[in-house]
């Protein structure tokens, strides 16, 4: 400690900057930590088996048909967000001539995409996919609203993974004699893997965070899986729920701990995937 | 021939997200605009009162709520944002800088609807407890929003910094600066334009945030007394009343979303002139 002020005796500038970056540093682990140690000491002590029971009544506010309705909307979101961002990256790598106009228009949109905030998308899935299709407030309606939403995420880190397959791999491919769509499907989606896994993994984990787009286009309803038609919360929507209702805060604090330990858990993941991929890189 | 099909098939995929974002300014904009037309665009734009009951849909106090809060919010997380980088890039050990990064990439994780928690149950208190008001106001949602954007700025500031050429760095170190200088005097000036898309990129998700805002903000439908005082911004107007709004009130809230979509359009805009510059 003496070491580290005598070395900035006279710069006075540099000596207070030096400390102010330490603790920047230390705030930002720092409330990361405070936040997950104070949601999982107060969270734990709430989790009991009943919240995990088959149904959902006013007794019991049951998070088990939330969690259950979480992992449809996920399946269907990526259902209809994977196959689009992965070929929509496809195209933009392999195929988009340099300079083309739509090109240009869809980066744009894309970025646009990304920018647009989850309650605007909300109200847009309600406005399309609720009143105007008659979906009604549904997991469909509510899947197909994150399936935009999620659709930036998987295009751009696919494009990064694809743009990191080195040229040599195509040409080689090409020079066996393979088509360009063989070269895409056998060769370099293969070598991308780790790349569009994670950013996969990672829309995984705004899907189960997300409440803003969802309350106005799934709805509420505390059920349990009926069809794809029928209305029901995910956990984030359940989580909202009870704390609008301010009767079940136990409970609320209970449902922030697996939804935080799921997100989490997915995070790190993605992170531990996409690590591998740049490793695997250099 | 399958080539040339496939080929079709991945063009149409990638025409996606135009298709994406002209349904939402259509459905927006025609859902939207005649309400703005009805209620009058400047009365609606300008107007201070917003009493549903008797009709009166004046969003003023709600845009300049979202201002202020996504003001103070930048104030708050620009800087230590920075800050974190600059750590992160010219003072973490090598061992460390995979635990901090990880940690910043779990703090963009979580669920809005969990910092809403957090800074209802923690934040909340603290402001209480200090300034004794009833805790729900500009500042409390502004910290929550400061830490909320940190990721965001701490990974573009980061990037951009490990851009600056190291001769820069060494460069300043030779003519006698501090390490810290050298930073500061040189390499940030250098990541300026990098710098500068994060924190537009912090502003759009500031101002675009919802759950958490409406856990802490307190909601009032004014212009915010103090900086303590409750404020609510353009998001949380159209969440919490859209539940039950009908008729004139249910489009009043669809046209709070076009002004919100216009400010985000703005937003997205000068991020691509930052970014155009940037690249030149």
């Amino acid at each position: 400690m003496g070491a580290f002020f005598k070395k900035y005796s006279g710069h006075p500038f540099s000596l207070i900057m030096a400390i102010l970056i330490h603790l920047a540093a230390l705030i930002t682990v720092g409330v990361l930590f405070a936040l997950v140690a104070y949601i999982l000491i107060r969270g734990v002590a709430n989790l009991s088996p009943e919240l995990f029971a088959w149904t959902y009544n006013t007794d019991n506010v049951s998070m088990m048909p939330a969690i259950i309705n979480t992992v449809i909307i996920m399946l269907l979101s990526l259902l209809i967000a994977t196959p689009i961002g992965i070929f929509s990256a496809i195209y933009l790598v392999e195929y988009a001539k340099k300079g083309n106009k739509v090109v240009k228009w869809i980066r744009m949109t894309t970025e646009t995409l990304a920018g647009i905030p989850s309650i605007v998308f909300g109200l847009f899935g309600y406005l399309m996919f609720v009143l105007f299709l008659h979906f009604g407030y549904s997991l469909l309606a509510g899947a197909l609203t994150l399936s935009l939403m999620v659709l930036p995420t998987i295009m751009r880190t696919t494009e990064e993974a694809l743009r990191a397959v080195p040229d040599s791999y195509r040409e080689a491919s090409f020079g066996l004699g393979a088509g360009h769509l063989r070269t895409i499907f056998k060769i370099i989606l293969p070598s991308a893997m780790h790349g569009i896994l994670s950013g996969i993994i990672l829309s995984i984990g705004r899907i189960f965070g997300e409440t803003a787009a969802l309350i106005y286009t799934t709805g509420t309803a505390p059920v349990i899986y009926g069809g794809l038609l029928d209305s029901g919360r995910t956990l984030a929507c359940h989580m909202y729920a009870l704390l609008s209702e301010g009767l079940y805060m136990d409970q609320a604090y209970a449902t922030a701990v697996v939804l935080l330990v799921l997100v989490l858990c997915i995070n790190l993941l993605s992170n531990y995937i996409g690590n591998k991929m740049s490793g695997g890189k250099s | 021939m399958k080539e040339k099909l496939m080929k079709y098939v991945f063009f149409i995929c990638a025409c996606v997200s135009i298709f994406a974002v002209a349904c939402i300014c259509l459905f927006l904009f025609a859902n939207g605009l005649p309400a703005m037309a009805k209620i009058g665009v400047l009365d609606f734009l300008t107007g201070t009162e917003w009493r549903p009951t008797s009709e009166i849909f004046g969003i003023f106090p709600m845009i300049i709520g979202s201002i202020y809060v996504t003001g103070l919010s930048i104030v708050i997380g620009v800087p230590l944002g920075l800050l974190c980088a600059v750590y992160l890039v010219y003072y973490c050990p090598k061992k460390l800088q995979g635990v901090l990064k990880t940690a910043v990439d779990l703090l963009a994780g979580i669920p809005s609807i969990v910092y809403g928690f957090f800074g209802l149950v923690v934040i909340v208190p603290i402001v209480q407890d200090i300034f004794g008001t009833n805790g729900q106001g500009v500042l409390t949602a502004s910290i929550l929003l400061g830490i909320m954007i940190l990721p965001t700025i701490i990974s573009v500031t980061e990037s951009s910094l490990r851009q600056v050429p190291e001769e820069y760095y060494q460069g300043s170190l030779a003519l006698g600066a501090t390490h810290e200088r050298s930073i500061f005097k040189t390499c940030i000036p250098a990541a300026k334009s990098g710098i500068l898309a994060g924190v537009v990129l912090g502003i759009g998700r500031s101002i675009g945030e919802t759950m958490a805002v409406m856990m802490v903000a307190g909601n009032q439908p004014v212009i915010p007394s103090s900086i303590l005082g409750g404020v609510r911004t353009m998001t949380t107007n159209i969440v919490m009343e859209m539940s039950y709004a009908t008729g004139l009130h249910r489009e009043a809230l669809i046209a709070t979303a076009v002004v919100l979509f216009v400010f985000i359009l703005i937003i997205n805009v000068s991020l691509s002139l930052i970014n155009r510059k940037g690249e030149k």
